[in-house]
């Protein structure tokens, strides 16, 4: 048993309890943390393969930011945690019977096809390149549209994200910002033509003894 | 000198162009000017009507066929307007027209104070039309169209006082049973095309001479063969028992007197209900092929003469009378036909026109003076109020009951003696019909002369009665029998016609009987195997007019109508108390007939019921059940069941649609697990 | 080395622990939406171990597109979260069943 296979039963342990965890914590903060630590492992496990890039990826991006935004969302909102954990002890045997037929199904096929598949040499060492550099020939020249594509994707998201939480809300007063800059003299005075009155009564208040 | 085109086609459109006029600008013509047009369109078609026959029969003129115009065209078939006009045409056109304008002249009269005063005299100039159509018509499908359109003025004019229930109800029955009738008709039409392939009547009493037809039969029922000049004959006959009003298909006519007296003596009396007969004579070349269809008409037309003859006796309305006798003369005329004498059955169609329409119009005159009281238990002694009508309808009485010298004793003495001399089966039958129909005729018809114009007075003439002289538009009296004033003769437009039409009632027999029944004066129009033709036995025994009236006296009908007039005299004029213990006596016998045979009652129970239940089973079962509850709401329920179904599945709930997503997740693993394995 | 199977079979351990969590967590959206993102880890997890056994980088290249995507997924969804706790109130399930026919 090398090392690198130590070094992977170990990861997927941390892995499979961490993921566990998700699913089985009640907090969702807690769930959200022990969702890091997956993550976090499963990056290591991609490193074992070669995939450095896409392991320290996924760290950036998920423990970094989607994760992040998870606990942010988590924690702005005010949950009522115990009507959420309803049916969880009612609907565990039938979670563990649907997910523990789909493993034997997914290990059965798996073992009838792939069971000692050897790796290969590196296909990136050997062609003297490093994992990163391998990658994004492929990606940037194979498959440029789909790479602009996921761009287009990710920035309808962040624009899509923000009008969704927009709230405009009435009976405030707040500056609009936009407006101050735009106004005119002829916006804040109107000049009103009339004709003079003359204090006709006055006079005759006046000239009264 | 040949007849023309346009001659023949003024004699047609002329009616019509008044119909149309008076119909339809009768706010501009106004009630004068509806009858003025009307009765100049159908005054010259009667004179031209005059000049064909006296072209064709003294003129020398040809035979006239040809077709004016093609309607349409589909494959080798053609369907042409065009006209035949040979001596029975002219015969019938004149008798049409004549009457016709008769009972125009008469109208003004009798419908002066009625509000449809235009639209009746619309109706009457189109019918005159329609009939004109039908007679000159020289194919089988004009013929379909003058028979519908008669058809259907005799249903407009039954109705004419659409405002009464019971005038609805006649002309629906009419309607009704002349579908039955036209049915036949237009399934004998089509087999006339099927098996002859043409329409036209030269090209199919063409292929009666020889030819595959004759022989030609077919299997209606498997087993029995049946010739096909039989079928077409009694399908066409059907139509002309519908028509003609025969028995079973006789029920319309008595009902149809709820129209205008003038329509009575017109349409159901002197020239639609002759149509049938006219027919008949028409395709004698394709009923002399069946024997079978023969002795079919024969024997409807003898039970006809009789039995509605019986009805007669009885019935009290004064123009019922005259329609069951009317019945029964048709009856006669088919019996003629179905003996193949078919001469001698026009014969008493020209006869019977004017003397059964003066018959009518005389009633009619006795209506209005009584204020369209009908019925005759409230009439007696009008002789001495109204002595042209008094006059007018003995002379039309003793034609109809056959007093030799009259023009019905020719043609009905004709008519017996043809039957004696035929050996068709059922001809014995068809003889003891006719020679008691003698009797009967004599019976109603004097019972109706005494009841109405002699003995005492049934009427109360109550000057404060309260009523005004135009109170009868409710067309019905409160109080039966009683009168605002006196009844008094008619104005001259009624009684003209009267006069006009006793004339030929009297004499057109004494000149006529001879060149028509026996010198072969129809020519080719009327066609008679060999073997079949009574009348030409009968010719050999004809010495002239005078010495058949001579011979007439010493023969059987005679004394059998003589009896049944001294029948009735003695029961109606001298001991008026007898009818009374008569019907009494014979009470069993008596409503059997008043009762008509329970044949109204039997067709309302069985066909009228029947259709109504047929209809509301097909409307509960068919359209209810069937289109609206299985076929419409049956699949909308369908959808409503299924997409509730569906509807519990769309739970709404995320962790159902995962749960569905993670089912088929693991069929596809399944599946594709199982493919592995069985894959080599 | 590693083998491939090794690779295969922790991803659908994880697959089928979030297909569980959906199961047992049916109430709560978000840990809904954290199994999902479980599940695409184990996806992700196996394109990674075929592109290494494979010598193809198009796995890896579809890695990158998965997270690219499910970062803009998460990003939706918990605005969609956030819009609908200020509506609602709530993030139960079986409360949201406004489409329900």
């Amino acid at each position: 048993m090398s090392f690198q296979l130590i070094c992977f039963y170990a990861f997927a342990a941390v892995t499979v309890g961490a993921a566990l965890a998700v699913v089985t914590l009640k907090s969702p903060v807690h769930a959200a943390l022990s969702l890091v630590l997956t993550f976090f492992s499963t990056a290591c496990l991609w490193l074992l393969a070669d995939a450095e890039f896409l392991a320290i990826a996924l760290v950036l991006v998920y423990v970094g930011a989607v994760m992040v935004l998870f606990l942010f969302v988590v924690m702005m909102l005010d949950l009522d945690l115990d009507p959420l954990r309803e049916g969880f002890v009612r609907a565990l045997p039938f979670g563990l019977l649907v997910a523990v037929v789909m493993l034997a199904e997914m290990l059965a096929l798996i073992g009838v096809r792939s069971m000692d598949l050897q790796a290969p040499v590196d296909p990136a060492a050997a062609a003297g390149m490093s994992n990163t550099v391998w990658l994004a020939s492929a990606l940037f020249s194979e498959f440029l549209l789909p790479f602009e594509v996921a761009a287009l994707i990710l920035t309808v998201g962040i624009i899509a994200a923000i009008p969704l939480t927009l709230r405009h809300r009435t009976g405030i007063k707040a500056q609009n910002p936009s407006r101050q800059v735009r106004v005119e003299a002829r916006d804040r005075i109107r000049v009103v033509k009339m004709q003079a009155e003359k204090p006709a009564a006055a006079n005759q208040e006046t000239s009264a003894p | 000198m040949p007849l023309s085109k346009t001659l023949l086609l003024t004699i047609v459109l002329a009616p019509l162009f008044g119909a149309v006029v008076a119909g339809l600008f009768r706010r501009q013509v106004g009630r004068a000017g509806a009858a003025a047009i009307t009765i100049a369109g159908v005054a010259l078609s009667c004179a031209l009507s005059f000049y064909v026959l006296y072209q064709l029969v003294w003129g020398g003129a040809p035979v006239f066929n040809q077709n004016l115009y093609t309607w349409f065209e589909v494959g080798r078939i053609s369907a042409n307007v065009g006209f035949m006009v040979d001596r029975l045409t002219a015969m019938m056109m004149v008798v049409v027209t004549f009457v016709s304008l008769m009972v125009h002249i008469y109208t003004i009269g009798y419908m002066a104070e009625d509000d449809g005063f235009q639209r009746f005299f619309s109706y009457i100039a189109l019918f005159t039309f329609s009939m004109l159509m039908l007679v000159m018509s020289n194919n089988f499908l004009q013929l379909f169209f003058g028979w519908e359109a008669v058809g259907l003025v005799s249903y407009l004019l039954i109705g004419f006082w659409f405002k009464r229930p019971s005038a609805i109800f006649a002309n629906m029955k009419a309607f009704l049973v002349n579908r039955v009738g036209d049915f036949g008709f237009l399934l004998g039409i089509a087999g006339v095309l099927y098996w002859f392939g043409s329409l036209d009547y030269a090209q199919v009493f063409q292929a009666t001479l020889g030819g595959p037809i004759l022989t030609k039969t077919v299997e209606i029922f498997a087993g029995h063969p049946w010739s096909v000049a039989t079928i077409v004959c009694i399908c066409l006959f059907i139509g002309a028992m519908g028509k003609s009003a025969q028995v079973p298909l006789h029920v319309w006519l008595p009902d149809s007197m709820e129209g205008p007296t003038p329509i009575s003596a017109l349409i159901h009396a002197a020239t639609m209900v002759t149509a049938g007969i006219f027919m008949v004579a028409r395709m004698s070349p394709l009923f002399e092929l069946s024997e079978t269809a023969l002795s079919f008409v024969l024997v409807i037309g003898a039970t006809t003469a009789l039995f509605t003859g019986l009805i007669g006796i009885v019935q009290n309305d004064i123009k019922r009378v005259v329609a069951y006798s009317t019945l029964s003369q048709l009856g006669y005329m088919t019996v003629a036909l179905g003996v193949s004498a078919y001469a001698g059955g026009v014969y008493h169609l020209m006869t019977h026109a004017f003397f059964k329409a003066l018959l009518f119009l005389g009633a009619g005159s006795v209506i209005v003076a009584m204020h369209h009281e009908q019925d005759m238990r409230y009439m007696g002694g009008l002789r001495k109020y109204m002595p042209i009508t008094w006059i007018t309808m003995w002379l039309g009485s003793l034609a109809l009951a056959g007093a030799p010298g009259f023009a019905g004793f020719f043609s009905k003495d004709a008519i017996i003696e043809a039957v004696g001399e035929s050996h068709r089966w059922g001809a014995g039958y068809a003889y003891f019909c006719v020679m008691a129909g003698v009797f009967v005729t004599a019976l109603y018809s004097f019972r109706l002369l005494y009841m109405t114009f002699h003995g005492k007075e049934r009427f109360v003439v109550d000057a404060h009665h309260g009523h005004g002289h135009d109170d009868h538009g409710d067309h019905g009296h409160h109080e039966p029998g009683h009168l605002a004033h006196a009844p008094h003769e008619s104005p001259w437009v009624i009684t003209l016609p009267l006069v006009l039409l006793a004339i030929p009632s009297v004499l057109i027999g004494w000149f006529t009987i001879g060149p028509m029944l026996f010198d072969g004066w129809f020519r080719a129009a009327i066609r008679v195997a060999e073997h079949n033709d009574v009348l030409k036995e009968l010719g050999h025994e004809f010495h002239g007019a005078g010495a058949m009236v001579l011979h007439g006296f010493t023969q059987a009908p005679f004394w059998i109508a003589f009896a049944g007039f001294a029948v009735a005299t003695y029961i109606w004029l001298l001991n008026p108390g007898i009818a009374d213990k008569a019907k009494n006596a014979l009470r069993p016998l008596y409503n059997v007939l008043a009762n008509k045979y329970w044949v109204d009652e039997l067709y309302q129970a069985v066909f009228a019921r029947g259709g109504v239940a047929l209809g509301r089973g097909l409307w509960k079962g068919g359209d209810a059940g069937v289109i609206d509850g299985l076929v419409v709401n049956g699949s909308a329920a369908v959808v409503a069941r299924v997409s509730a179904t569906v509807r519990w599945l769309q739970s709404g709930y995320l962790y159902h649609y995962a749960f569905a997503m993670i089912l088929g997740l693991i069929a596809l693993l399944g599946g594709v697990y199982w493919i592995a394995h069985a894959a080599p | 080395m590693i083998p491939l199977s090794h690779y295969l079979t922790l991803g659908a351990i994880l697959f089928c622990i979030a297909v569980a969590g959906i199961f047992i967590n049916r109430k709560n959206v978000i840990v809904l939406l954290m199994a999902i993102e479980l599940m695409l880890l184990a996806v992700n997890t196996n394109f990674v171990a075929f592109s290494r056994y494979l010598g193809d980088p198009s796995g890896q290249v579809f890695v990158f597109f998965i997270l690219t995507v499910a970062a803009a997924e998460a990003a939706i969804g918990l605005a969609i979260l956030v819009v609908l706790f200020r509506n609602r109130a709530t993030i139960n399930v079986t409360e949201i069943d406004s489409l329900k026919g």
